[in-house]
């Protein structure tokens, strides 16, 4: 089936509008807001700190924990409060996303805790969530070798695209790939699909989220740079 | 910060952000903070903030209140407001809060159950109203009420089709609320009162009154914290309530 024209009428190779913000959380040692189009992710980092239960200390290095959460109100019909299966496996591949860029071994002993929250909702949370905690980590102090920034890209119909929204999402034949990837290296820490697709198309695909990434960090860089500029002023 | 220095500079009546005793911080209310919400606000009483998102659903009426629907409240003290806050399921002070803000607005009419009724016996709205902090720096409560009746003040039900709803499109037709019943968080330290506590104050309390009132009438309240008030001391956050009510429910428009 031809998908010639996107149903929000953007380019195949156009991401939605993209907001950062960092410090919106006093209370945390450092916090994000990320947005994109209508999907708004917070994170909020605390730590590094002490682990509980004391068993899961290690005195070779400190851990990270991350975990992401839908507000209720955040879909169209109401989301049951709480964790569920879905939201626990996201958490996990969030940590995964952004461990390659932290060096934990300076913090025994030490947990350093991720938390997301998302307010708003139309595809692409988990990317949004991931973009949020790099820049809050950054905003925490925690020393980083790179900057993680993640977007989805996939596949409707025929057509290879970047940042699907829901309408996209929800089409009969949509593949998504949520993808992240560390500014500096070029290393990719998160990959996930769901779909059909092939080689070709995958490889296409790949190239427009490290493209889309690009673009996000220095969206990334700038909202820390400023955000510092300010503060000395 | 220790308990002694918040303890040393109230009784001088003096508070750590320089406010008198019975000021209130900044309240910043806005409201649309969530489009798939039916209704939503954020509330911030100065670094404090809270986002409340309202959404509703059809059900069945309980058989004492067959013509009447329905509010559940539910608060998520989501670890990202607080070092304090842990996963897990609600606790004690998560099910406090939402049934503090249940109270007020259940007990003060402010919403007619009765307009709520879809069909006699069969079918009853409920809304939900669903409380998440952001940042808590102290008196979650009060935010948390705000922010419930702004959320509730500009929801829209759903529309409704063959009896159900069909989510993500709206009605212009709009909750009514009959009363803005608005709530006071009081605490006492070292025998004073002081409304609005922020987070440092409410580690230094000794006891804490919820006083909710609407025009003159209190509606619900709840007293907290492990020592105990006397008459007088709770007369006089009655009248520090009643006295700036007007002058709260104003932020609601």
């Amino acid at each position: 089936m031809s998908y010639d024209k996107r149903f929000s009428g953007r380019k195949f190779d156009e991401m939605r509008p993209i907001e950062a913000k960092i410090g919106v959380i006093k209370r945390a040692d450092g916090s994000a807001l990320f947005k994109i189009g209508e999907t708004i992710a917070i994170a909020a980092v605390y730590g590094p700190r002490e682990l509980h239960p004391r068993f899961l200390q290690n005195p070779e290095t400190g851990i990270l924990r991350c975990n992401y959460d839908m507000t209720s109100f955040s879909v169209p019909e109401r989301k049951r409060p709480g964790p569920n299966r879905r939201s626990v496996e996201i958490g996990l591949v969030t940590e995964k996303a952004l461990l390659p860029v932290i060096d934990l071994k300076q913090f025994p002993n030490a947990v350093i805790d991720v938390f997301i929250q998302i307010i708003q909702a139309n595809s692409g949370t988990r990317c949004a969530g991931i973009s949020a905690a790099s820049l809050a980590l950054a905003n925490a102090g925690i020393p980083m070798k790179d900057l993680v920034s993640s977007v989805s890209v996939g596949k409707v119909g025929n057509k290879i695209l970047i940042d699907l929204d829901k309408e996209e999402e929800d089409h009969e034949e949509a593949t998504d790939i949520p993808i992240a990837i560390t500014n500096r290296t070029k290393q990719i820490t998160l990959l996930q699909l769901d779909g059909n697709i092939n080689k070709k198309e995958l490889l296409e695909a790949l190239k427009l989220a490290k493209l889309g990434c690009e673009k996000i960090a220095k969206i990334q860089e700038k909202t820390l740079k400023d955000y510092y500029k300010n503060e000395h002023e | 910060m220790n308990n002694e220095y918040i303890i040393s500079l109230i009784q001088q009546n003096k508070r750590i952000d320089e406010r008198k005793l019975d000021d209130y911080r900044e309240i910043k209310i806005e409201q649309n903070i969530s489009k798939n919400a039916e209704g939503s606000a954020r509330c911030k009483i100065g670094d404090t903030e809270v986002l409340v998102g309202v959404k509703m659903d059809v059900g069945e009426p309980y058989p004492d209140s067959p013509d009447e629907g329905t509010i559940i409240v539910t608060a998520e003290l989501s670890p990202v407001a607080s070092p304090l806050f842990e996963l897990g399921p609600p606790g004690s002070q998560a099910t406090e809060l939402a049934r503090i803000v249940d109270r007020g607005i259940r007990e003060s009419k402010a919403i007619d159950f009765k307009k709520l009724c879809i069909k006699k016996g069969e079918k009853i709205w409920i809304i939900f109203i669903d409380i998440y902090p952001l940042n808590d720096d102290g008196n979650l409560i009060d935010a948390s009420v705000l922010a419930a009746l702004a959320a509730l003040k500009n929801a829209k039900f759903p529309k409704l089709e063959d009896g159900k709803v069909n989510y993500g499109e709206f009605t212009n037709e709009k909750l009514k609320l009959e009363k803005l019943p608005i709530n006071f968080t009081f605490v006492k330290i070292a025998d004073k009162i002081i409304l609005d506590p922020n987070s440092k104050e409410e580690a230094a309390l000794d006891a804490r009154l919820c006083v909710s009132v609407h025009e003159g009438n209190i509606h619900a309240m709840q007293k907290g914290g492990d020592a105990s008030l006397n008459e007088e001391e709770i007369e006089k956050m009655i009248d520090i309530a009643l006295r700036k009510e007007k002058e709260i429910r104003s932020l609601l428009k």
